[in-house]
């Protein structure tokens, strides 16, 4: 149960990489399920070679976000629909991240990365390690709500939002499509390095089938605290990311059948997804304050409903 | 579920069976739901695969064998590696007595998130490189178990007496799985002896299988790995063997069941009852994992597919025949 917790607080940093181009820049990524293979492979490399874990970790940062950087490439220069440029770097990532650790799985001793001394200090488990996870997650989300609200920031939000009309205002879209790509695969890596030191290795296969973890991660965030501000939609996708991992957790505990589980995580996102259009949580939203209003008349209904209820 | 209550039945009729011969020792409880003298043991399998199963199920078997009581709760994280993390955290914060480990990630999950309690393994081709046990005669942690290494040398001479004129060999693996990695090392070295040309063909996914083999053409011979992806791809790996008259030597009995020519077979069932034996000896007797080498299983008895090698435009050796413990009709 706190193994839960502390996994899924390594996964928000993933999940608040993916909440950046999927919401903000309204672009689905496919790069991260390369790039936190990436992030883990770089960390778990350089570590085998003795390097301090701090600089490793930050190593796997780094190439994630060249991971993102050409991802943005191919789809700004290069105008390659969006979907596809992120499967052309994942996939090139597969022989990359082979190369990066010469073998398809490489271990981390615990002691040798980022929480090694944590576990000297006896504080490697329990409520400890996921106090520390929850303030590291909670500064990174801060920085990111701070960053969406620079001039940069603000910008970027609106490269996703109406791309040609903040290209009317002299922004460079290309430009601030690059670094959100860069931004979210950097934070994907480095979730990437940090879980690979967490659960003792790096393997090849690490991030497959991550993009559905993250997504759902997003959804579930934001259908239980809607995506109004940034600084509520940040914080869903960390309780997205942590509840995830509970409901593995619980579908485990209860000896659900293991092939039933991939089923089981669509499941758990079509009632994210729906919960909003059934108008669950709507009622605490504050009336005319959406900043994604225009999609469906029914969501409007379901709404009103709700509120003339109340 | 349906497992938990298979083996309750099996710990039933054990206990009665012992109760019967008047035997001592152990199964006084016979519903084993954390009775005195009866251990809780976790078992993390990393995906659903019918070697691994079969591991799981000797490992199992050694327990219902020696009469000794134990509850087991059988996971499968389905491939997922976050999901064997989980499931080693459960089995930590449960308390479990002993935690069997399939497959490599899996056991690697457990050894991070279990440190006071034995974690056994099985199916892992290179515990060493793995990082699991700082050597295979002395283990030095909490963590030991057996390997699934296969006799790659041994299979390659048995290639060679079935195809003796074979100048090159083929050898179809997935670039993703280390114990596949290991193999090829182990085929290239063997085969270099015997001055025999290796060739790779390398895959990332079962799509890629066809053109990985379509690149084979023109070898005298193809070696299979113990490979999760290209046994799961068996159907194309035969149809290009046999339209192209290449033979296959298999790394394991599934295989040559499924249409290759021979192989000195790997027994997983046996390799997790091996398994399970060293288990009893750590809950029963205090053996600490620490001081206990890593096992491997010591023989590897011939199977043989004659209708595969006349498919494939080769005969079976009468010497090799002969040699053989199973025949594949």
């Amino acid at each position: 149960m706190i193994g839960a917790f502390e996994l899924g607080m390594l996964y928000a940093v993933m999940a608040l990489g993916v909440y950046l181009t999927f919401r903000v820049l309204n672009f689905p990524d496919l790069t991260v399920d390369g790039s936190f293979t990436t992030g883990g492979a770089v960390a778990a490399s350089l570590i085998a070679m003795d390097t301090p874990p701090v600089l490793a970790t930050l190593a796997g940062v780094g190439a994630g976000a060249v991971a993102g950087f050409v991802t943005g490439l191919l789809y700004t220069k290069g105008r390659i629909d969006g979907l596809l440029a992120g499967i052309l770097t994942m996939i090139a990532l597969w022989s990359i991240n082979l190369r990066i650790m010469g073998v398809p799985n490489k271990p981390v001793a615990k002691a040798d990365g980022l929480f090694g001394p944590l576990v000297d200090l006896g504080m490697g488990k329990g409520p400890w390690i996921i106090l520390i996870f929850f303030v590291g997650v909670l500064i990174l989300k801060a920085a990111i709500d701070w960053f969406l609200s620079t001039d940069l920031g603000l910008a970027i939000q609106a490269t996703g939002n109406n791309e040609q009309m903040i290209r009317s205002f002299g922004v460079n879209t290309h430009n601030t499509t690059i670094l959100t790509l860069m931004i979210s695969n950097g934070l994907v890596a480095g979730a990437g390095a940090l879980v690979a030191q967490y659960q003792g290795y790096a393997d090849i296969s690490m991030g497959v089938g991550l993009i559905l973890i993250g997504l759902a991660s997003v959804i579930i965030g934001q259908a239980i605290f809607g995506n109004r501000t940034v600084l509520l939609a940040t914080f869903g996708v960390i309780v997205g990311a942590v509840l995830y991992r509970l409901v593995i957790f619980a579908a485990l505990s209860v000896g659900l059948n293991p092939n039933d589980m991939r089923l089981l995580s669509a499941i758990m996102v079509v009632i994210a997804l729906l919960l909003p259009r059934l108008g669950v949580f709507s009622k605490r939203l504050p009336k005319g304050r959406l900043t994604k209003p225009p999609i469906p008349s029914p969501e409007g209904e379901a709404r009103a409903t709700t509120a003339a209820a109340k | 579920m349906r497992k938990h209550t298979i083996l309750g039945a099996l710990g039933i009729v054990a206990a009665s069976a012992l109760a019967l011969t008047g035997c001592s020792g152990g199964g006084d409880t016979t519903d084993g739901a954390g009775g005195e003298g009866s251990y809780s043991i976790g078992i993390s399998q990393l995906v659903q695969h019918p070697a691994l199963d079969a591991a799981a199920a000797g490992f199992q078997r050694a327990f219902t064998e020696a009469g000794i009581d134990a509850t087991f709760d059988v996971q499968n994280a389905n491939g997922e590696q976050a999901t064997a993390t989980t499931i080693a955290q459960k089995f930590a914060s449960d308390g479990t007595d002993l935690v069997l480990a399939i497959a490599t990630p899996a056991a690697q999950a457990a050894q991070a998130a279990i440190t006071d309690k034995p974690v056994l393994f099985t199916a892992v081709t290179d515990p060493v490189e793995a990082g699991l046990v700082a050597s295979s005669d002395a283990p030095g942690g909490n963590v030991t178990g057996t390997t699934d290494m296969n006799p790659v040398g041994d299979q390659i001479d048995l290639l060679k007496e079935i195809v003796p004129n074979a100048k090159t060999i083929g050898i179809v693996y997935a670039s993703g799985e280390v114990n596949s990695q290991v193999q090829v090392a182990l085929a290239k070295e063997k085969a270099s002896e015997l001055g025999i040309e290796v060739r790779e063909a390398s895959v990332a996914t079962g799509a890629d299988l066809q053109t990985a083999l379509d690149s084979l053409t023109g070898v005298d011979a193809i070696y299979l790995p113990t490979d999760n992806l290209v046994t799961a791809g068996m159907g194309s790996v035969v149809d290009f063997a046999n339209s192209n008259k290449v033979p296959l030597i298999g790394g394991e009995v599934n295989q040559v069941e499924n249409g290759a020519i021979a192989t000195l077979g790997l027994d997983y069932e046996a390799l997790g009852y091996q398994t399970g034996q060293m288990a009893i000896k750590i809950l029963t007797e205090g053996a600490d994992p620490a001081t206990m080498p890593v096992e491997a299983q010591t023989e590897f008895p011939l199977t043989v597919n004659p209708g595969a090698a006349e498919k494939q435009g080769v005969t079976i050796p009468e010497a090799v025949l002969s040699r053989a413990e199973t025949t594949i009709e």
